[in-house]
């Protein structure tokens, strides 16, 4: 059976879902994420992770990124985030 | 969302189509091509619908592809910032159009069927149709649209549905919605017909299940049970004026498809008002915006923040008053109605009464 899509590790390259798309929405101010029947309003953290699920760079690259650019330790934060999306199949492991 | 803005827009765009299913959720009445808004009309609509926060576009009908300025307004829809899906039969799709929509930014394309067995789809659809979807099934994946198959469910298809959730997959498809038949308008007029029973519900929400798990990250499957066969009421379109509007073929702007069966309730014109002012502070928008219209037992129910008192639509079709809790909730002795529904006597299959081949005028 092929591994779970919607469980990250470390090592998992995370590719935002084939059939949605980031945009920023200048009626509310704030950066969402569209898809089929559906969107969700981001904040500009929620959209700084998105943006670097490309699906070539790995959970612990996307950490390393975003921990040098905030100045802190994000990890907890963003790998609780990155899950989240994987269960909800808007970002898929790769 | 949390904020009194929209997300969604359907706009019909006419009313016209070549299919006849008998649970059509177009109106009983249905509005006549002269009666439809103009391409700019459409447009200026799409940009207001944007600027007031619509994020999603449904193109949709009647059948959509009849209207041959489809492309300019999709165009314009998506110079604008919306997200837009075609809702079609597939009737109409051509290579030349499919290649146009997807020069101009078009992102998904759902399409109907009406069952995995030929026959029995045509004779749902009241058209030849199997070939012409599944020749648009084709386009629509070679050129790269998101693509969703929709299928609404009933007696004389839902014993098929795994036969269905598979025919969706073979098609290509990225997501398959399946929803039972909802009983306004046409589909009351056929419940009779339509109407499935509880072991059919039950088997197919089992098969469903499976379904979603064995297709995993491969097809998204949503399945909506019948409601009459659920103890609490859906929460239509996350609460009335919330998030949700529909811009019927002549202008007239809906809190929900199935609004203007509520007799009484009178829709204001984008020809006449601004969608924002509509959205705001039109009649049709504020009756049921929030909870201070409820009745017992919703008023006190704790139940009201999570479905809304359910379809006013259906309550009103039901027990002739759309302030009526949901005739489908348990907690309210209306419910005897829908419980009666259910032991109705069933028809044959197929003794459908169709829409109507030309239009009504409205």
């Amino acid at each position: 059976m092929a591994p779970d899509s919607r469980v990250l590790t470390a090592d998992s390259r995370p590719k935002l879902w084939r059939l949605a798309r980031l945009d920023f929405d200048p009626v509310r101010q704030r950066p969402v994420l569209l898809y089929p029947e559906g969107a969700v309003l981001l904040n500009d953290t929620g959209a700084a992770i998105l943006e670097l699920c490309d699906g070539a760079r790995s959970v612990a690259d996307i950490v390393t990124i975003l921990n040098e650019r905030y100045h802190a330790d994000v990890e907890a934060d963003v790998t609780e985030y990155l899950d989240q999306m994987a269960q909800r199949e808007l970002i898929r492991a790769g | 969302m949390p904020d009194d803005r929209p997300t969604t827009l359907l706009a019909e765009l006419t009313h016209r189509c070549p299919l006849h299913c008998p649970y059509c959720s177009n109106p009983i009445e249905l509005m006549r091509a002269e009666a439809e808004l103009t391409t700019e009309e459409w447009k200026r609509v799409f940009s207001e619908a944007r600027s007031l926060g619509v994020l999603q576009l449904g193109l949709s009908g009647g059948e959509p592809l009849l209207r041959k300025d489809l492309e300019d307004m999709a165009a314009h829809a998506r110079s604008v910032g919306l997200y837009s899906t075609l809702v079609t039969s597939g009737l109409g799709l051509t290579r030349a159009r499919a290649e146009r929509l997807k020069e101009i930014g078009l992102e998904h394309i759902q399409i109907s069927i009406q069952d995995s067995d030929p026959e029995v789809a045509e004779r749902i659809a009241g058209v030849r149709s199997v070939r012409h979807k599944q020749a648009a099934a084709q386009l629509v994946r070679e050129l790269g649209f998101a693509f969703t198959v929709n299928v609404v469910l009933h007696r004389a298809n839902l014993d098929r549905i795994e036969q269905i959730i598979d025919l969706a997959a073979n098609l290509g498809a990225d997501r398959v919605e399946l929803a039972n038949t909802q009983y306004y308008g046409w589909g009351l007029r056929n419940r009779s017909a339509l109407q499935p029973t509880r072991a059919q519900v039950e088997r197919s929400r089992e098969v469903a299940e499976r379904a979603i798990q064995r297709y995993r990250g491969r097809m998204q499957i949503t399945y909506v049970l019948p409601d009459y066969y659920e103890a609490f009421p859906k929460a239509c379109y996350g609460g009335w004026g919330k998030l949700y509007l529909v811009i019927a073929p002549n202008g007239h702007v809906l809190p929900c498809h199935g609004a203007t069966q509520i007799t009484g309730l009178s829709f204001d014109n984008i020809r006449d008002h601004s969608l924002d002012w509509i959205w705001r502070e039109s009649e049709a928008f504020t009756l049921f915006r929030g909870d201070s219209w409820m009745k017992e037992p919703c008023r006190s129910c704790p139940r009201k923040a999570v479905d809304f008192g359910g379809c006013r639509c259906q309550a009103f079709a039901l027990t002739g008053d759309a302030a009526n809790t949901d005739p489908v909730c348990t907690l309210t002795p209306l419910r005897q109605i829908v419980d009666q529904a259910l032991e109705e006597p069933a028809l044959s299959d197929y003794q459908y009464r169709y829409p109507s081949e030309a239009p009504l005028p409205v």
